[in-house]
């Protein structure tokens, strides 16, 4: 079934996919990324894919176009689904935003980004989602230690003023921890 | 800016509900928007669950991920761990060799899952909704399967249970007698339920026409579940793609069509009966035979073999030390989880650790959507309707 959108894709965008598999009976296109909002438009519209069901990344490290970021379309009105995947490469991680046309796009993008470091342009808020926004680097990235630790932030009110006992330096207000205290997890 | 601020000189209001806020459930935030009483707009913060599952798993043997996969969504492990299997076992390509025995358990226990996943949820927003007593009943229901499944797998909540290409252990003696002394009196608590909840005027009051999302915005939003089965599209991974042997079960997909609190409630409250019908079927037809696959490239070798038979005690050594090794390549698998499509996309290099295991959980594309959802309602309708979502912090921050 989905074989046929495939062959359709490869008909209506013959220089924008670069390659097709489909490897475990997933049917994968590859496609290049400056096509992407255009060719996902067409699957959208033309071919019944109703829904973005999830998107990642995967990051493959070493490669020239070290970041493959993957989509996963489902139709529920023909029920087949198709795999979307474009690269992009290190030093220009930059992608256009899907947030037009699937409006669960706005979140995956924002985990994505936040994950991987991949710029979806045109999204409207890529705040991080799941992390603070402290948080420095990319962690999922293979070159992110697994062991890789962050700095301690004071707590700081949303206002911007301190909590009242707050550990602050010089631990005047409330009883200062000792050093390590954060060894033990939060509570 | 709204009517009432102009009229009565008063400012929209800023209010955080969470982290930890004792009338919901689960860790999370919402930065809330306040006209009064009236959600103006609503920000909703999850992520204080984070513990780096994908970083995790890429750091362990393939076997070893089923164990993170059970604190993905902790009401109901088994899902979890059937979804992963069933993802590296596509991507080795053994998916049809399962034996069909060990293919029924996965389906029984998973629904046993279902109806645990359900159980806690309803239980959660009855609650919420000052019912402390139907929250006894629920958790009272529950236990019977957490006692049953425990029987099985020797965990209350992480079973880690499924093995790639099969289950860990086949059922004990007597399993099947338990669980239909089970299954019939969790009938007569849904019964009970029915009757407390379904005309109760408190509970109308508070989730009829409240949380309603379109179907549009549902699709759009790539929302599977109860959700979207709540908006009149009846979509279940179990009869739309069916995997394991759910094609082979008579079972039902129940939807609604206001997409709102309550449909969602009937429609848990009707799958549940639906699961019990799936067990009871699936215990009828239950095989014997091997639960998993005899190829030792995969599964352990049976304990007396290898103490006495060299060949095994070579499986069973090159299991333990280089574990199986997928080929390269990259597969999704789709389970029907509690709260909809549950999806595991690994990638796999060929070593013995996945290079990639991603997650898609089934409450993400819902909670991205809940801040849309709220919008125009009042603050108590958030207790409610944040309930029927079930987000379970597990797999929402991963």
């Amino acid at each position: 079934m989905s074989k046929e959108v495939l062959d359709k894709l490869l008909a209506k965008f013959p220089d924008a996919v670069v390659s097709t598999h489909n490897r475990c009976g997933d049917e994968t296109a590859l496609i290049k990324r400056e096509r992407l909002l255009e060719v996902m438009r067409w699957l959208r519209d033309e071919c019944a894919f109703e829904m973005l069901m999830d998107l990642t990344a995967v990051d493959y490290l070493g490669e020239e176009l070290r970041f493959e970021v993957v989509y996963h379309l489902k139709s529920l009105s023909r029920n087949y689904r198709l795999r979307v995947k474009a690269r992009v490469p290190e030093d220009d991680p930059t992608l256009a935003s899907l947030t037009p046309l699937w409006k669960g796009a706005n979140w995956f993008e924002r985990e994505c980004h936040e994950f991987y470091g991949i710029r979806f342009q045109g999204h409207p808020d890529l705040r991080p989602l799941l992390l603070y926004p402290e948080f420095k680097g990319y962690p999922l990235r293979k070159d992110y230690p697994l062991d890789g630790r962050q700095p301690r932030l004071p707590l700081i009110a949303p206002e911007g003023k301190r909590f009242p006992r707050a550990l602050d330096e010089t631990g005047h207000e409330g009883e200062k921890l000792p050093e390590d205290s954060h060894e033990h997890g939060e509570f | 800016m709204p009517d009432t601020a102009q009229d009565l000189h008063t400012e929209v209001m800023d209010l955080i509900l969470g982290p930890s806020h004792p009338a919901t459930h689960g860790t999370i935030r919402l930065n809330v928007k306040l006209d009064g009483e009236t959600l103006v707009e609503v920000d909703v913060e999850p992520g204080f669950l984070h513990r780096g599952f994908e970083k995790e798993c890429e750091d362990h043997k393939w076997n070893q991920c089923v164990i993170y996969t059970d604190r993905l969504n902790y009401v109901s492990p088994i899902i979890n761990n059937v979804g992963f299997a069933m993802a590296v076992e596509k991507l080795c390509g053994i998916s049809d060799q399962i034996p069909l025995r060990g293919q029924y358990l996965r389906v029984i226990l998973s629904e046993m899952c279902r109806i645990t996943d359900h159980l806690t949820c309803l239980a959660a927003v009855t609650m919420e909704l000052g019912a402390f007593t139907a929250f006894l009943y629920f958790i009272k229901a529950r236990e019977w399967f957490y006692e049953l499944l425990e029987s099985v797998t020797g965990a209350r909540v992480t079973y880690s249970w499924t093995r790639i290409g099969g289950v860990r252990a086949d059922i004990p003696d007597g399993f099947a007698d338990k669980t239909k002394v089970a299954l019939s009196r969790t009938r007569e608590v849904l019964a009970e339920i029915h009757r407390l909840f379904t005309n109760n005027r408190i509970f109308l009051d508070r989730t009829v026409d409240i949380g309603v999302i379109s179907r549009e915005d549902a699709v759009s939003y790539g929302i599977t579940g109860p959700w979207l089965r709540s908006t009149g599209v009846a979509y279940d991974v179990r009869k739309s793609h069916p995997y394991l042997v759910y094609g082979e079960l008579d079972f039902e997909i129940p939807i609604a069509h206001n997409g709102d609190n309550y449909d969602r409630y009937l429609i848990r409250m009707r799958e549940m009966e639906q699961s019990i019908r799936i067990i009871e079927q699936a215990l009828a037809k239950l095989p014997g035979g091997p639960v998993s696959i005899p190829d030792h490239r995969y599964t352990y070798p049976d304990k007396q073999l290898v103490y006495t038979n060299i060949e095994a005690l070579i499986n069973q050594f090159k299991l333990v030390y280089e574990e199986l090794r997928p080929p390269a390549g990259e597969a999704y698998a789709y389970v029907e989880g509690g709260n909809g499509e549950l999806g595991f996309y690994v990638v796999s290099n060929g070593a013995n650790k996945p290079w990639k295991c991603r997650v898609h959980p089934p409450c993400f594309p819902i909670m991205a959507a809940l801040g849309q959802v709220l919008k125009g309602y009042m603050l108590a309708d958030i207790i409610p309707t944040f309930g029927s979502v079930n987000m379970i912090g597990g797999e929402m921050d991963r």
